[in-house]
């Protein structure tokens, strides 16, 4: 058995126990609504170096849509869970076609600009209950077949979404369209001048990338049974970046780590300090960023000479 | 790569939560989530805290042989905060009734865990209407004021002494907008007109734009819907740009420690509705000695809310031996309430707390005898006359 198997295996077996090791559901089901988000945003920023300022906009939008579904209109969890990543791949779709055309800074800008729109649609929109949120949204069942209601369900619930998509990431990486991305990001004049339609590709990163943060977005709001105003704005972008470049962007655990690592922080700190919260954080990101460039698991993956 | 894997459990293990729910029943906890840090923090904050854990000491720090145990956190105004908390405590700790307060939107997010969980909550210092209305539970209290008695009493009176023409600034949430609906429906019953409103965000500093809006719709009261920080914001920069010389400011909601901060030459003349005094008796003064040695500030009403509420509480499981929510409410509901805080204030059938409520003007610095001598009693309302005498047909526990 290879190691890379045996590692996989244990996180698993990990991820299967955790409701007997003592640890809170719910709190390990925000873990992996927001391990899933990072892997997402991983897509763009590890695999395109395509630097998103404003990825909560898709999270916090499909959050917002499933939430409204679930809660107003009276939608089953999978139709609102699908409604909700519709609306992200929409709104992908339509940002990342406008924005695709640009690089490095101004691309950062044009997300993010897009991203503020998004926020105060948010914050002005009837159905979206501007700074109250919405709240008491019931998390319903699987096809009428699971009840999602219980901790325990909704935990393997979540867990198996995130293991689909944590495969599907690696298997988008592996894939031709992955390596066509990768030579993107190496050197894109290069995969031009190869005949690649570039921006295709890196639209359809994007779409991707937006569509499975929705789904992070929208699991969080079954899991916690609200959505707020934090979701959709500008500092849950920072943070899912933060947590890519904490994990190591381009790896594949990597943002997974990062985004365990940063809401761990906010939850234990946030008891201890309350708002000074952020500014801890952020030193926390100052020091990585001065010592170890390539985040956790890239420093380990550098020692060991390989890739996990 | 073995190594990779011991350390990535070992990571795991040592970030999650490993500490072990509490065996139920050892001990009663009582919760507190409050807004320790931003702009409600100095009219309920810490001190909200510190006036639990006086009520618990003056209860004898256990009740049916168990220890009370005390919880605090900061909801930093950010519901989600708020409501992921109570919902932790709740499955976690065992937790058997949740204080909270300042700040409606968090207080509506906790109240629909409270009914989730079946845990009792007293929304202490929140103020909207809409917890014992559209947003009711059956383990919901509202305790200190709502927006309704609000409106009933400052907008009234300002009213009745010819302020007919309104224009709003509204703090942008749930409080903001049920207080200015409150006074914008006393205004218009006394024949009174609301020439306009602006909403501004939560934490607000810099007020310029909203009050040339203000002043510009001529209107002859500027109706402040906010509060805490907000208020002192919005109020002394008004002061500053002399729109108080022709408009006059409705305080719609205040602490006395606002007004501690606004200091009385701002704060002169202004008509206030409050719950709760320091300086009403010998029994508030007491209490009010008490707390100023902890804290160095007098109590406001939600401190005195919180420590009544506290107390009321461990009355209730004391009187019926035993935590269970149901069981408490009923007892809570149906037993008169007389404290420091209130005389025989009562729990209406949708959750709230009706009780005694002042209309108060602040004095001027002339009138002013001693530190934080700041209040006199214009009018004093019953319960039934600030919150109406029947229950809000909007909750669904109402029979209709």
């Amino acid at each position: 058995m290879k190691a890379r198997t045996r590692l996989y295996a244990a996180l698993a077996i990990l991820g299967l126990a955790a409701p007997w090791l003592g640890l809170y559901p719910v709190f390990v089901m925000k873990l992996l609504c927001f391990a899933m988000f990072a892997c997402a945003f991983n897509l763009l920023l590890g695999y395109t170096k395509m630097l998103s300022f404003g990825h909560a906009a898709y999270f916090g939008a499909s959050a917002y849509t499933t939430g409204w579904l679930v809660t107003a209109q009276g939608w089953g969890t999978i139709a609102g869970l699908l409604g909700g990543v519709a609306v992200s791949m929409l709104l992908g779709l339509a940002i990342g076609a406008i924005a695709v055309r640009r690089q490095g800074i101004y691309f950062a800008m044009i997300t993010l600009a897009l991203a503020q729109l998004v926020f105060f649609v948010c914050l002005q929109a009837p159905f979206t209950g501007g700074e109250n949120g919405l709240q008491g949204i019931p998390r319903g069942s699987v096809l009428g077949i699971i009840d999602l209601g219980g901790d325990a369900a909704m935990y393997y619930f979540v867990l198996a979404a995130f293991a689909a998509v944590f495969v599907l990431i690696r298997r988008i990486v592996h894939s031709p369209f992955g390596q066509v991305l990768k030579a993107i990001r190496e050197n894109e004049p290069r995969a031009i001048s190869l005949g690649y339609q570039v921006d295709r590709y890196k639209l359809l990163a994007f779409v991707l990338s937006a569509s499975l943060a929705g789904l992070a977005g929208s699991l969080k709001a079954l899991v916690l049974g609200f959505v707020t105003l934090s979701d959709v704005s500008q500092a849950t972008s920072g943070d899912v970046i933060l947590m890519t470049l904490l994990g190591g962007s381009g790896t594949f655990l990597g943002p997974a780590l990062g985004a365990i690592i940063v809401i761990s922080l906010q939850e234990y700190l946030s008891d201890l300090v309350g708002a000074w919260v952020s500014v801890m954080i952020g030193a926390i990101f100052v020091v990585c960023v001065m010592t170890f460039r390539r985040g956790f698991i890239g420093e380990i993956e550098r020692r060991l000479g390989r890739r996990v | 790569m073995l190594k990779l894997a011991a350390l990535a459990v070992f990571v795991l293990a040592s970030l999650l939560d490993v500490s072990q729910v509490r065996a139920a029943g050892e001990q009663v906890v009582i919760g507190t989530i409050e807004d320790l840090s931003g702009v409600y923090a100095d009219t309920g904050g810490q001190g909200s805290v510190e006036a639990s854990a006086m009520a618990i000491a003056d209860f004898g720090g256990t009740v049916l042989g168990k220890k009370i145990v005390l919880l605090s956190v900061d909801h930093q105004n950010k519901p989600d905060i708020g409501a992921s908390k109570f919902r932790e405590w709740a499955d976690q700790q065992s937790l058997n009734v949740l204080l909270a307060g300042s700040n409606t939107g968090v207080s509506i997010a906790m109240a629909k865990v409270a009914a989730a969980k079946k845990v009792p909550f007293f929304a202490v210092g929140a103020g909207g209407a809409s917890l014992t209305g559209a947003d009711c539970t059956p383990y919901t209290v509202h305790y200190v004021y709502d927006t309704t008695a609000l409106g009933n009493g400052t907008a009234s009176a300002i009213v009745k002494e010819g302020g007919k023409t309104w224009f709003f600034v509204t703090a942008d949430y749930a409080f903001g907008t049920q207080l200015q609906d409150a006074a914008a429906r006393v205004v218009l019953a006394n024949g009174g007109k609301v020439l306009g409103a602006v909403r501004a965000p939560l934490g607000t500093t810099d007020y310029s734009s909203f009050l040339l809006q203000a002043q510009a719709s001529h209107a002859q009261v500027l109706g402040l819907a906010n509060a805490g920080t907000d208020f002192i914001n919005s109020l002394k920069a008004a002061d500053e740009f002399g729109i108080t010389k022709t408009m006059r400011p409705a305080a719609l909601l205040t602490f006395v420690t606002d007004i501690h901060s606004l200091t009385l030459q701002t704060a002169q003349g202004l008509y206030l509705t409050t719950s709760w005094y320091w300086d009403l008796n010998d029994e508030t003064r007491a209490f009010a000695k008490r707390f100023f040695a902890k804290m160095k500030k007098q109590p406001t009403m939600a401190h005195a809310g919180y420590y009544s509420a506290t107390l009321q509480y461990l009355n209730a499981v004391k009187a019926v031996g035993s935590t269970a929510p149901d069981l408490v409410m009923a007892q809570l509901k149906k037993t008169k309430i007389n404290d420091v805080f209130t005389k025989n204030g009562y729990i209406r059938a949708d959750g709230l707390m009706v009780h005694t409520m002042y209309v108060m003007q602040v004095k001027t610095p002339a009138e002013s005898k001693y530190p934080w001598d700041y209040y006199k009693v214009v009018k004093v309302m019953s319960g039934e006359e600030a919150d109406g005498s029947q229950a809000d047909p909007a909750c669904v526990l109402v029979k209709k």
